[in-house]
Formats: C-alpha cells, sequence, structure tokens
C-alpha cells in the first residue's frame, strides 16, 4: 500500500449462511478523491461498506484502511484508525435522544477533552458549514426534515475531521435541487479539507458531478473500475445498461448539451 | 501527528506579531484553546496585530476556528488585524471558517430556577389533565370500535385477536402459575406459623382460600399482565407510530383503535379472567401442598375446609374485577404507545409510564371494587 491509497481491498470474500454476498471483490481508493461505488439494489454496496466500517465480518481477503489492516487489527488499532474516519449513514442514524449540537458534539466528547466552550463553537462552526440555520441547532432529530437530518450528518461525520468519509447514498430520499446541493456541499467540503470520500450511490447524477473514480458492483464482483467515462466504454452488462440505460443517456446527453 | 503547536508574540515593525508555528489540528486542539486565551488576555489592546503562519505545518478546522476566534477577539479591540503568511493549500478552509459568522452555540433559553419550578408545576397539571383525557378517548374510541364490531361483525379482525390471546394467554400461563403457587405457598406457610401461636391452624384454609380467590389470584395476574403484556402493547404500538405505520395505516382509511387496539384489548380482557381462575387454582394447590407437608393437614381435611370457607361469592367477586383490570391495562397501554413521539428515549419513558400507571390503575380499582361490594354486601 502506497502512501496515496487510502483504502485497500483485496480479495474481500463476505456471506451470510450459504449465501456469498461478496466474491473476491478488490479495488483502492487514492488520497483526496472522491470514489463512487454503485451497483444494483441487493447487489452488496452497503454490506461493503458496512464490511469495511466492521460491522459485517468478512469470510477471507484483507481490508487496509489508512495503513492499518483491519481485520486483523487489535482493538486500539482499530480505535486509532475510527477516529479518523467519518461515516454517514443512509438514514442519518442520529442519536434520537440528543439534540442536533449534541449529536455533533457526541465524538468530541467521546474521543477529545476539551473545553466546553471550543466545542460549542466547532460544533456551531461545522453545523454552519453544512448549511444547517442556527435556529435549527437546538432541534431534536425527529423534528427535522430528510435533508436536515443528512446535513446533520455529515456535520458528526465531520466532527473530527476526518481524512476519509463514508457516505451511504448521501442523496437518497432527497428531492433532485437538494441532492444536488447536497453533491455539492460534498465536493466543496471535500476540497476545502482535503477528504477522501468513499460514497455508495445510487444517483447517476452525483456519479457525474462529484466523483472521480467510480467502481461497479455486479454479481458479488467489482466489474469496473474508472471515470465515468471510461464507464460507459465497459461491456459488462449490468454496467452498459447502467450507465447507457435510457436515464443514462437522457442525462448524458443533457450534460453533453450544457457543455457544448 | 505533527510538531507541537506554538503561538510566540513577539513585537514586529508595527504593533504585535504572533507567530503561529507547528501543527494547528484537532490533536492539539486542546493545547491550542489555552494558547489562544493566553494570548487574548495577556497582550495589551489598542495595538495592531499581525498574526503570521508562516511556520504551519498542518491546519484543519479547529486550527483554523482557533485562529480565526484570536482575529476576532483582537479585532473587538483595535479594529485592525493582519493575517499573513498562509500556506496555499489552506487558503479555502480558512476562507470557509472566516465566513462562519456564529459566536458559539445558542444557549437554550434560561429561566430563572423558582419560575422554572412554578412553569414545571403548571406542566405536569396541564399533562395530567390530558393524559386524563387521553385516557377517556381511547376508551370512547375503543367502546365505539367495539359497538362498531358488534353491528358488523364481519369488521372485527378475528385472527389478530387470536394471535394476541395466544400471546398474552396461551404462552402466560407456565409464568403466571409459577408465580400464583409460589404466593399460594408463601401465604400458607406464613398463616401457618403465625396462627400456630393461637392454635388457630383450621383458620388457615379460610384465609388462604378467600385471599386468594377474592383479591391475590387477580390483582398478581393483572399486575403481571401489566408488567408482561402492557409494556409489549406499549412498545409494539410505540415503534410503529415512530415508524409511521399508524400514520400509514390511517391514510389507507383504517382506523388504527379497530386494526391495532382492539384486537389486543379484547384478547386482554379475555385472557385475564381466564388466567385468574388458573391462578387462583394454583395459589390454592400451592396452598395445599403447604398445608399438607408443613402444617401437616391432610389433603382431604384442606378441602373440605375450602368448600366450607369460599362460597361461589367470593369468587364471582374476583372473576368480576378481571376484565375491568383488564381493560384499565389494554387502554392505558394503547394510549402510551400512541403517545410516544420521535425518539428512543420517549419510546422507554412511556413504556415505563405505562406499566406504573396501569398497576396504579389496578390497585386503585381494586379499592373502589373493595368498597362496592361491601356496599352491596358481596
Amino acid at each position: 500500500m502506497t502512501q496515496d491509497t487510502v483504502i485497500s481491498v483485496r480479495d474481500l470474500v463476505v456471506g451470510f449462511g450459504s449465501r456469498t454476498v461478496l466474491d473476491r471483490v478488490t479495488f483502492d481508493v487514492r488520497r483526496g478523491e472522491v470514489f463512487g461505488f454503485v451497483g444494483g439494489s441487493g447487489s452488496g454496496k452497503s454490506v461493503l461498506l458496512r464490511t469495511i466500517i466492521g460491522l459485517i465480518p468478512s469470510r477471507a481477503g484483507s481490508i487496509e484502511v489508512l495503513g492499518t489492516r483491519l481485520d486483523t487489527a487489535t482493538r486500539e488499532e482499530r480505535q486509532r484508525v475510527e477516529r479518523h474516519w467519518g461515516i454517514l449513514f443512509q438514514q442519518g442514524a442520529l442519536f434520537s435522544s440528543l439534540t442536533v449540537l449534541q449529536n455533533v458534539q457526541f465524538p468530541m466528547v467521546e474521543y477529545l477533552d476539551l473545553p466546553q466552550r471550543l466545542m460549542d463553537e466547532m460544533a456551531a462552526a461545522k453545523l454552519e458549514m453544512v448549511g444547517l440555520r442556527k435556529a435549527d441547532h437546538n432541534k431534536m432529530p425527529s423534528e427535522l426534515s430528510g435533508g436536515m437530518t443528512k446535513r446533520v450528518a455529515l456535520a458528526r461525520a465531520l466532527a473530527l475531521d476526518p481524512a476519509l468519509v463514508f457516505l451511504d447514498e448521501p442523496t437518497s430520499g432527497l428531492d433532485p435541487i437538494a441532492a444536488g446541493d447536497f453533491d455539492a456541499l460534498i465536493k466543496t467540503l471535500q476540497q476545502t479539507l482535503g477528504l477522501t470520500v468513499f460514497m455508495i450511490t445510487h444517483d447517476l447524477e452525483s456519479l457525474n458531478t462529484i466523483c472521480d473514480r467510480v467502481g461497479a458492483l455486479a454479481d458479488g464482483r467489482v466489474v469496473a473500475t474508472g471515470s465515468v467515462a471510461s464507464m460507459l466504454d465497459c461491456e459488462h452488462p449490468w454496467v452498459r445498461s447502467y450507465f447507457r440505460g435510457r436515464r443514462a443517456t437522457a442525462l448524458n446527453s443533457r450534460l453533453a448539451n450544457s457543455e457544448s | 501527528m505533527g510538531s507541537p503547536p506554538s503561538l510566540i508574540a513577539r513585537p514586529g515593525a508595527d504593533g504585535i506579531e504572533f507567530a503561529a508555528g507547528g501543527a494547528w489540528t484537532v490533536v492539539q486542539a486542546r493545547d491550542l484553546d489555552g494558547l489562544i486565551d493566553e494570548a487574548v488576555r495577556n497582550t495589551p489592546a489598542g495595538k495592531p496585530v499581525t498574526v503570521d503562519l508562516h511556520q504551519l505545518t498542518a491546519l484543519d478546522t479547529y486550527g483554523a476556528w482557533l485562529i480565526e476566534r484570536l482575529v476576532r477577539a483582537r479585532e473587538a479591540l483595535t479594529g485592525s488585524v493582519r493575517v499573513v503568511g498562509l500556506p496555499e493549500r489552506y487558503q479555502s478552509l480558512f476562507e470557509q471558517i472566516r465566513r462562519t459568522e456564529h459566536d458559539g452555540a445558542v444557549p437554550p433559553p434560561s429561566i430563572t430556577p423558582l419560575k422554572e419550578r412554578i412553569a414545571w408545576l403548571g406542566e405536569q397539571t396541564v399533562r395530567f389533565g390530558h393524559e386524563l383525557l387521553s385516557f377517556a378517548a381511547m376508551l370512547g374510541a375503543v367502546v365505539l370500535a367495539l359497538g362498531r364490531a358488534i353491528r358488523n361483525p364481519r369488521t372485527f379482525r378475528l385472527t389478530p385477536t387470536l394471535h394476541h390471546l395466544d400471546r398474552v394467554g396461551w404462552q402466560a400461563v407456565p409464568i403466571m402459575l409459577l408465580i400464583t403457587f409460589l404466593i399460594g405457598c408463601i401465604i400458607a406457610q406464613q398463616g401457618f406459623f403465625h396462627f400456630r401461636k393461637f392454635g388457630a391452624d383450621a383458620y388457615v384454609v379460610d384465609m388462604v382460600g378467600i385471599l386468594v380467590v377474592r383479591e391475590i389470584g387477580v390483582l398478581i395476574i393483572a399486575i403481571m399482565m401489566a408488567g408482561r403484556s402492557g409494556s409489549a402493547y406499549t412498545a409494539e404500538l410505540g415503534s410503529m407510530k415512530m415508524r409511521e405505520e399508524i400514520d400509514a395505516l390511517r391514510t389507507m382509511g383504517r382506523d388504527p383503535v379497530e386494526v391495532l387496539i382492539l384486537p389486543r384489548i379484547v384478547a386482554l380482557v379475555i385472557a385475564l379472567p381466564m388466567l385468574a381462575f388458573l391462578g387462583s387454582l394454583a395459589a390454592l394447590y400451592g396452598g395445599g401442598l403447604v398445608a399438607w407437608f408443613y402444617g401437616g393437614m391432610s389433603p382431604a381435611i384442606y378441602i373440605e375446609r375450602l368448600r366450607e370457607a369460599i362460597s361461589l361469592t367470593h369468587f364471582e367477586v374476583g372473576m368480576i374485577k378481571a376484565p375491568f383490570m383488564a381493560l384499565v391495562i389494554g387502554i392505558v397501554a394503547c394510549t402510551q404507545g400512541l403517545a410516544v413521539q420521535g425518539s428512543a428515549e420517549s419510546l422507554g419513558r412511556e413504556t415505563t409510564a405505562s406499566v406504573v400507571k396501569s398497576i396504579f390503575l389496578v390497585i386503585v380499582l381494586d379499592g373502589l371494587f373493595a368498597v362496592f361490594f361491601a356496599a352491596v354486601d358481596m
């Protein structure tokens, strides 16, 4: 693993019972890029993400994140790595009994020993960075809209200034405008903070606008990796129908028009 | 991660110059917080300030914010602060932080303690009223739904009712029998132990019989049901409420009371008297065993004495109470379930409230029945 590789997955096998969900998955994510993973519903994208972050045990293969072999790491080594990543869950996974501000402060309270004033300031700064109004800082998660929940979850993922952020379908459940805004937000933050972003998505528009590289998951394997443009040349049937299907064609032609 | 941070103040060409060096990141945030506060405190006001960032080796939002805090504090004093030498790669990060316009978090509105206490008292009173009201509303809704079901039996949901009857009735039998059996044993043992001093052994059977059939049997079962099934009802309905399942049901034109609540309450009203009956038997059986082995009273005499002690009236008193207690438990459990808000904590709170309230109400109801039965000579 070189300096520039943040995530390195080799021959990863994951299964439940007699079913193998991921079969020898191999890919790399480089420092400072936005890497998007696509795949049909039920293709194991979320399983892949949950395996990398250690929520699901793997059967074989290696996972290396930020220079640490996670599949063989001790508890302490693992915690050291966990401190440097942030995760945005699909449904936000905000703690329902804490306010928005407390949710963002939670990782700070857990990992750092900071004065309350600084934590208040930083949490407010993070929330402002993700575009949440001040009036919403003391709300409970159940009082937030879907878009706001995602923003707060992103602020919480960024609370410790991680080097690496995992996003599980960041734009799902958002309207196209909100999804576009959220994409732009991710891109801005990624550039500003120098993040590496690993995201799982269904959203062709996100892939086109913010991902530097894309991996496609089908039949439990990575069938293609490369830029979005290179995906168009891939001959795998699923990749072809995804990137050259009706919705994709419409989108691509629109993009082509706007560029010309 | 990186070299230790430093912030050195020195007299510059014009005013004071702060030279920041080392890594200014989240890891050093605690030290940096102290450095910045010290710098703000110890430098005299009224002089122009320059912040030199040439020596920075690393910067993240924490470091950037702390520098910004220094800048803002000085700006408030002198109005002239310059930041120089910011490495190119941190330019946009620093700009982003500079744009934030907050001065810390918004504190939640503060109230004076006394005022808070009085407000709390008022809120609790109002809430108590609301709770009574929602209890009555739920009772009314259930009665209405039952009326509709009686008028038009096809709308009654038999399958879920049987399913719940299985859960709260049949599956509860072993534990209920065990507990009432033990209670019966304990009452008999204590009775023999104390009555023996007065030579009143024979009256232990009267005590066990009347106590179990009239009061303890049904009361213990009702309390157990509140803990076992009432809490389950609240948690189920509460998580359905949280996940908008109840709203979904309503939008499909189905009344949640009719679909979810009526079957549950009917099951409870059927199950509780049955369990109370079985429980009373188990308690009498336990009492009999203790009488035989501990009190030295043969089973034949025990049964004979029981026959004299318990009349049908005692049995009726116990059984009449059972369905009412079931109704109270069911109504409370379902009301609390629908009161659950979005958070996990509220689910826990309502479940606790459900159990506590239904046990309390069961005991109050038992007292009212005692008064009533005394008045009608039962």
